[in-house]
């Protein structure tokens, strides 16, 4: 018995470090800056959370602030981890039905191509890929924000682990009764992936939400400002003149969508999670 | 692909196989192999100072980037932020994992409020630390100042680095938590029992038959903490500290991006980006080799 108390004060303590800091965002953002500004951080809801969070939706926080309204960035930010999510999943698809399915001549070279793409993250070929992204004139546009994201092995790599596993006598049989390749992907590997299609839509919504380095360096255009970068550029130097009541309501804007995946879509994220990773 | 299926279970063609592979070869080629290959050419060169011409000029890139002192400076800041993001962020999980593993009621519900930090982005994590420790507006910032303690990390650059760690460490927690937990479970009951039995205490069981069951799961996360130290942190140090003060947060990422984007030294960033490169690639083959090792036993 007294060692499941501990357990319990342990796992309090866990999730008060973890919710307090979210919880202090959220009682800034209802009362009005000068209080915030003067240091008397409140323990309390004020009463200013529609008028907060409305003037941060629409940009229209007052005279110091130059935020991009944070309803656009939103939406930007939602298009780009859509987009991330989605192009990754069907190209990765695609290709790891062709390494899986055929047999054809270069087949290793193609699955090695994309297999080394593992190792590098997009941090450590940041710049180079940046000017590859100038010569064909992709900065300041979504595509530009996107796509070069999408190319990684991570998935790839797991819908081969996955398809490995569906029984070769399937193939045969799609053979006997007339199906070419085509109609076997639609009628049969695309319907039995939904789980992992499902489980890796998670984690790569979160990944392209979250996105930092990229969006900073290629996105000059206000318009096209994603909310994570919108809300540092906010910040700037951390000035205690800010009006941090609206920086503290786009902070909490700017966590809902991917927190809500994950604690929505838990089981989900776990198995995408620790099935990518491994 | 070890598995070797007979011929009648694949598809036959050299056409279809290529163009169903071919958005991911085009894309990994435009923005992978180009820019990587160009990483490499352009630490060979040295552009003048009006970006007019550039010369060849072999090794001199990296024996610069490798003789400079503030590179160098950068180089052990990295090692002693990331080591020590890794060791808090494992260290927490690995206890909070070991508190949930237990049979206790509602331990789903703890489960759920202890992984939803993992969404939140780095930037965003560092936001959130800066409402607490800002030294006129964060309520511990000025609790510290209170107490006496000169508290502002945009001034002091070990209170910078320090607040850059437990904001990183803190983002990671989640993630670790998870594994952790899964390898926990994964554990057989029966020979916790049985040590328990023969009169093991729960401290012996934990170092003598649970720790070393969770080492694999403990190196992997090693190395993932690592790599996400070294870049994905871009975020939180940008947002909070710029670098700064003076130069006490200033990671080989920021790094490469304040030489490459603010002082446009395309040569030695280039040279650095490639430094990365290879400091990664040595960490995978290292995890790679340790994963191949496990699946054998």
């Amino acid at each position: 018995m007294r060692r499941d108390t501990t357990a319990y004060l342990w796992l309090g303590l866990g999730i008060l470090v973890f919710a307090f800091p979210i919880y202090l965002t959220l009682i800034g953002s209802t009362h009005d800056a000068s209080t915030i500004g003067r240091g008397d951080v409140p323990l309390l809801p004020g009463p200013l959370g529609a008028e907060n969070y409305a003037n941060a939706w629409n940009g229209t926080g007052g005279g110091r602030i130059q935020g991009s309204p944070a309803g656009l960035m939103l939406v930007n930010s939602a298009l780009m981890a859509l987009g991330i999510a989605a192009g990754k999943i069907a190209i990765s698809l695609l290709s790891a039905f062709a390494v899986v399915f055929f047999r054809f001549p270069g087949r290793m070279i193609a699955f090695w191509l994309i297999f080394v793409t593992l190792m590098l993250p997009v941090e450590v070929r940041i710049i180079p890929t940046f000017q590859v992204m100038v010569d064909l004139s992709l900065t300041n546009s979504m595509a530009g924000l996107i796509v070069p994201l999408i190319a990684s092995a991570t998935a790839t790599l797991l819908f081969r682990q996955f398809f490995l596993t569906i029984p070769r006598e399937y193939v045969e049989a799609a053979k006997v009764d007339g199906a070419g390749p085509l109609r076997f992907f639609r009628d049969v590997v695309l319907p039995l992936s939904v789980t992992n299609i499902a489980a890796l839509f998670v984690i790569l919504f979160i990944y392209g939400w979250n996105q930092y380095l990229w969006p900073l360096l290629i996105i000059n255009d206000r318009s096209l400002e994603t909310i994570v970068v919108g809300l540092t550029k906010m910040i700037g130097t951390g000035d205690a003149q800010n009006e941090w009541n609206i920086i503290m309501a786009t902070a909490v804007m700017a966590m809902l969508p991917p927190v809500a995946v994950v604690v929505l879509m838990q089981r989900w994220f776990i198995k995408g999670l620790t099935e990518t990773e491994k | 692909m070890s598995r070797a299926a007979p011929a009648s279970f694949l598809f036959r063609g050299t056409a279809l196989p290529w163009l169903l592979l071919l958005p991911q070869l085009v894309i990994t080629g435009l923005f992978f192999f180009w820019p990587a290959g160009q990483a490499v050419w352009q630490s060979l060169l040295r552009e003048d100072a009006f970006g007019l011409r550039s010369e060849f000029v072999g090794m001199e890139n990296f024996a610069d980037v490798l003789s400079d002192p503030t590179w160098l400076g950068a180089f052990g800041r990295t090692l002693v932020f990331s080591s020590a993001v890794a060791f808090l962020a494992l260290t927490a999980a690995l206890f909070l994992a070991v508190q949930a593993d237990r049979n206790i009621r509602g331990s789903n519900a703890f489960k759920t409020l202890l992984i939803w930090p993992y969404a939140v982005a780095p930037a965003v994590a560092a936001v959130l630390w800066l409402f607490m420790f800002h030294p006129q507006i964060g309520i511990f910032g000025r609790m510290l100042n209170a107490a006496g303690i000169a508290w502002d990390y945009k001034l002091n650059g070990d209170q910078a680095m320090l607040l850059v760690i437990v904001a990183s460490a803190w983002k990671q927690v989640s993630y670790n938590f998870i594994f952790f937990l899964a390898g926990l479970q994964s554990i057989p009951k029966a020979v916790l029992e049985a040590a328990a039995i023969d009169g093991a205490s729960p401290r012996y069981r934990f170092w003598t038959i649970i720790f070393p069951l969770l080492s694999p799961t403990a190196f992997f996360l090693l190395v993932v903490n690592l790599v996400y130290a070294f870049f994905d942190t871009f975020g939180v140090i940008h947002s909070l500290t710029q670098g700064g003060p003076g130069k006490a947060t200033e990671t080989l990422i920021y790094r490469v991006y304040t030489d490459g984007v603010v002082n446009l030294n395309l040569g030695s960033s280039a040279a650095q980006s490639v430094i990365l490169m290879i400091l990664v690639v040595g960490l995978t083959v290292v995890q790679f080799r340790y994963v191949e090792r496990r699946v054998h036993y």
